[in-house]
């Protein structure tokens, strides 16, 4: 163990961060020279230089780790964030629940998106469908310098090799909230979104240095565009998640700034996923394309760095410190307002395509799609930006919520799902209404159906017709498969035979419409809010409620008060349905008490219970009485919003699972 | 090159962006120099009257240390700073140091600005011995234990600060407020502004 923690010291970590951005900056320079001056063996270095930056970051994270897991309070990170008692897994994932560490987590995520493009295999003459050698170099040089700038503010501003004197005998601990397993993953697969957006930035700004598009840009593009955004999916749907079952208020989104910088990228990334397909089948839209890019990775990156500088107003507090923020804006300048600018001078040059565009066909409605989305987008941003920017210029302090985002999101989300619908069924250039009209049949007819069944289960008139165009979503992504399959050869007509991008598409398109259904089914949940001794009934959602009792409970690094409950089926009698145990925890070392709130997952509902808080009181004969406050919710459809979540990420994932050669064998015997 | 509909369009994002670039500078320049607060928040109260708020009194063993009442805003002959804290809440231990500084900087100015203290929600006992431990800055004290004066005033949680200007026909002007701890730039930026020209 000494051996190791010298060979991994921090000190060592702290050297690796700063021959990582030595390396990132050469990786950012050399193949461009080499590029221009048609030197291969100097273009030839970005592979190596990229593989090599990756290293020094992992290796600096093993450090991190080491000195982690060895409680080295010396190190001003851990001394502020760990302690002692602090279970082993969260020693780990604690490291990226602050500033330094998750921007250490950032540049290393960059690092391994750079190592990923390094060791794919290149274009070569029987493969022209893979990446030229010459882009590749040059979308790793783009990569290094935006590697390098980062890793010079963690370098100056953010080390997180920082030693402390005095050493603390202990640390001070870890936010208890964040000591959750959904939050350990929240972070890097947030950030793995955020940062896998820099590869198709760095796609577009390579066009707009050349001026023009390669033949195949788009499709080399397409799975970047797709991890990224398959992996912020994810990350989005894990950190409501947890604000649903940690926090325990009940709730899954804020529309918290936060919040918002990570749904405003993840609209321009679903934006930039649709475009992607025209460009590459149509050979439309390709300026709009590039804007889209650069938009998403530059969103991704205000996004993050925004927060961090104290000018939102935001209840995800990172230690802000005005000092950072005007080198994160100069960064976020360089970078954004750079390549912005890039594009003003280019993009009116790029080559204008002179084919027709046909407003009912596929591209029709991806561009209709986009349009929307970009709205979305906008709204939020509107509502995000609206507060600071109102206090700023007319110096009125107001703050923008629910209610508007409600107001202007919904009207928009509609549409977007009754497009979405007619869009698989719609062929590329130019579609006939009446070859349309049956093949939307059956999902039509499956959605008028429920016309009355949803009336009267959703609880508004909205929510009601909202969840009626999510059926729609499902229905026409599962007709227009089933009608797929019914178009193969007799002998062929199995599930595993269809392209995997339809599959993938369709997939994606029913977590969106799940998800829909689940938030719909969330405007009829119902909460009571209790004050009862053990013994007492409460009758909530046709379900009885019973307090049975309160007892202490002990944990690795907390005190509890757990409270019994018993849901039985309709009324003290029935069936019992569920017993829940929330909790209130103390954590002595913070002075931090949390909720532990205990959730029944059915699939049609969420039974939800959260203890508020214990009183003792005395009656007049001196006896002890103790009371809690509990906090009951009935929630319908709660888990299918993440589940909807969930398969959208799943169809990204199947998207980029290599095609299988014999499948592309047999289509072309079937074609011959 | 001829400029063409394309240019412009294709220009608009980056205007766009450097209009936004331009709006952060201004609120980072505002953070360091301690105008703007993103969590600033508006209280119906400012520029208004003091609130009518029920008597406070003062804390049990302090003879010199008068409470709080509305009465006493109306014979006001100096602005007065009130603070609202609690001895259970961190950013108020954070802050007492410019308080403590700040009440000794007022003793010899010719124009001095009263400190008036509202402790919300605490026992006496507890508040007596912060105050013993960190040094009294206040000449008035108000114990609010219930907190219903803190409702009048519009507080949303402690440390909270008001300033507030003599005015014979109402008793009292809410000129500022904040929520959130006071520090020296703070003070200089908002406070001092109002001092000037007060005899």
């Amino acid at each position: 163990m000494t051996t190791l923690a010298t060979l991994f010291c921090p000190e060592g970590g702290h050297f690796a961060l700063a021959l990582a951005c030595a390396l990132a900056f050469m990786q950012g320079v050399l193949p461009l020279i080499g590029l221009r001056r048609a030197d291969s063996p100097l273009t030839a270095l970005a592979r190596p230089l990229a593989l090599s930056q990756c290293l020094a970051l992992l290796f600096a994270w093993t450090c991190l780790i080491v000195a982690s897991l060895g409680d080295d309070f010396s190190l001003k990170l851990i001394a502020e964030t760990s302690a002692i008692s602090k279970p082993w897994v969260y020693k780990i994932a604690g490291l990226w629940g602050n500033h330094e560490g998750s921007l250490l987590l950032w540049v290393t995520l960059l690092a391994l998106w750079c190592a990923g493009l390094a060791l794919l295999p290149g274009q070569n003459a029987t493969r022209p469908e893979r990446l030229p050698c010459r882009l590749r170099a040059r979308l790793l040089a783009l990569l290094g310098l935006v590697g390098a700038g980062f890793q010079l503010f963690c370098l100056t501003t953010s080390n997180p090799f920082l030693r402390l004197w005095p050493v603390p005998a202990d640390g001070m601990g870890m936010n208890p909230l964040l000591q959750d397993p959904g939050l350990a993953v929240h972070p890097p697969l947030l950030y793995g979104g955020y940062v896998g957006f820099a590869v198709p930035f760095a796609f577009a700004i390579s066009a707009l240095l050349d001026g023009k598009t390669e033949a195949l840009w788009a499709r080399y593009m397409r799975p970047w565009v797709i991890s990224a955004w398959a992996l912020l999916t994810l990350g989005i749907t894990l950190g409501s998640w947890w604000s649903y079952s940690v926090l325990g208020w009940g709730g899954y989104w804020f529309w918290d700034p936060v919040e918002n910088a990570a749904l405003i990228p993840w609209l321009t990334g679903t934006a930039l996923l649709h475009s992607v397909l025209v460009v590459e089948k149509r050979n439309l839209l390709q300026g709009w394309c590039l804007l889209l890019a650069i938009a998403t990775f530059a969103f991704s990156l205000s996004g993050t760095f925004l927060v961090r500088s104290g000018i939102l107003n935001s209840v995800h507090a990172f230690a802000n410190d005005p000092a950072r923020g005007l080198f994160i804006l100069g960064l976020l300048g360089l970078y954004g307002g750079g390549s912005l600018l890039l594009f003003a001078i280019r993009a009116p040059a790029l080559p204008v395509p002179q084919t027709g565009f046909s407003p009912l066909s596929r591209e029709g409605a991806l561009l209709l799609n986009n349009i929307l989305l970009c709205t979305l987008c906008a709204v939020v941003l509107t509502g995000t930006l609206y507060p600071p920017f109102m206090q700023l210029l007319f110096g009125r302090t107001l703050s923008v919520g629910k209610p508007f985002f409600d107001a202007t999101t919904i009207p928009l989300t509609l549409p977007l799902l009754a497009v979405m619908g007619v869009s698989m069924a719609l062929p590329w250039r130019q579609a006939r209404a009446d070859r349309l009209l049956p093949r939307l049949a059956p999902a039509l007819l499956i959605t008028a159906g429920a016309i009355l069944p949803a009336f009267w289960l959703f609880p508004t008139p909205l929510a009601a017709s909202t969840a009626l165009l999510a059926l729609w979503v499902i229905s026409a992504a599962l007709c227009d498969l089933a009608l797929r399959l019914q178009a193969l050869p007799k002998g062929d007509r199995q599930l595993h035979r269809l392209p995997r991008s339809l599959w993938a598409a369709s997939l994606a398109h029913i977590g969106v419409g799940v998800t829909i259904l689940g938030l719909c089914g969330m405007a009829g949940s119902q909460e009571r809010l209790i004050e009862a001794r053990p013994g007492t009934h409460a009758t909530l959602a046709g379900r009885d409620w019973a307090l049975t009792a309160l007892t202490a409970h002990h944990g690795p690094n907390y005190e509890a008060v757990e409270a019994h409950l018993t849901i039985r089926q309709r009324d003290t009698h029935g069936p019992v349905l569920a017993e829940l145990t929330p909790q209130i925890r103390l954590f002595p070392q913070q002075g931090q008490r949390t909720l532990h709130v205990a959730i029944l997952h059915r699939p049609l509902e969420d039974l939800y219970a959260a203890l508020g808080s214990v009183k003792e009181e005395h009656d007049p004969q001196g006896q002890g009485h103790y009371t809690a406050i509990l906090r009951l919710h009935e929630n319908p459809l709660a888990s299918w919003i993440w589940l909807g979540g969930i398969i959208m990420a799943l169809g990204g994932v199947l998207h980029l699972l290599p095609a299988r050669r014999r499948l592309i064998h047999s289509a072309g015997k079937a074609r011959a | 090159m001829k400029l063409t509909r394309r240019h412009l369009l294709a220009a608009l994002p980056a205007l766009g962006a450097a209009g936004l670039g331009a709006g952060f500078v201004r609120m980072l320049h505002g953070l360091n120099q301690g105008h703007f607060d993103p969590r600033a928040i508006n209280t119906p109260l400012t520029g208004q009257p003091v609130p009518d708020f029920p008597t406070l009194s003062p804390l049990p063993d302090a003879p010199a240390l008068p409470g709080l009442a509305r009465e006493n805003f109306q014979s006001l002959k100096q602005p007065v700073l009130l603070f609202i804290w609690a001895s259970w809440c961190l950013p108020c231990v954070e802050e007492i140091p410019f308080i403590r500084q700040l009440a000794t900087s007022l003793v010899n100015r010719t124009a001095p600005l009263a400190l008036w203290g509202l402790c919300y929600k605490d026992q006496p006992a507890s508040a007596a011995r912060w105050l013993e431990q960190a040094g009294n800055p206040f000449t008035r004290l108000g114990m609010d234990q219930e907190g219903q004066a803190a409702i009048d005033w519009g507080v949303t949680g402690v440390p909270e600060a008001f300033l507030i200007m003599p005015a014979p026909q109402t008793g009292g002007r809410i000129v500022w407020h904040r929520t959130g701890g006071l520090t020296d730039a703070l003070y200089q930026a908002h406070i001092r502004p109002h001092l000037e020209g007060t005899p």
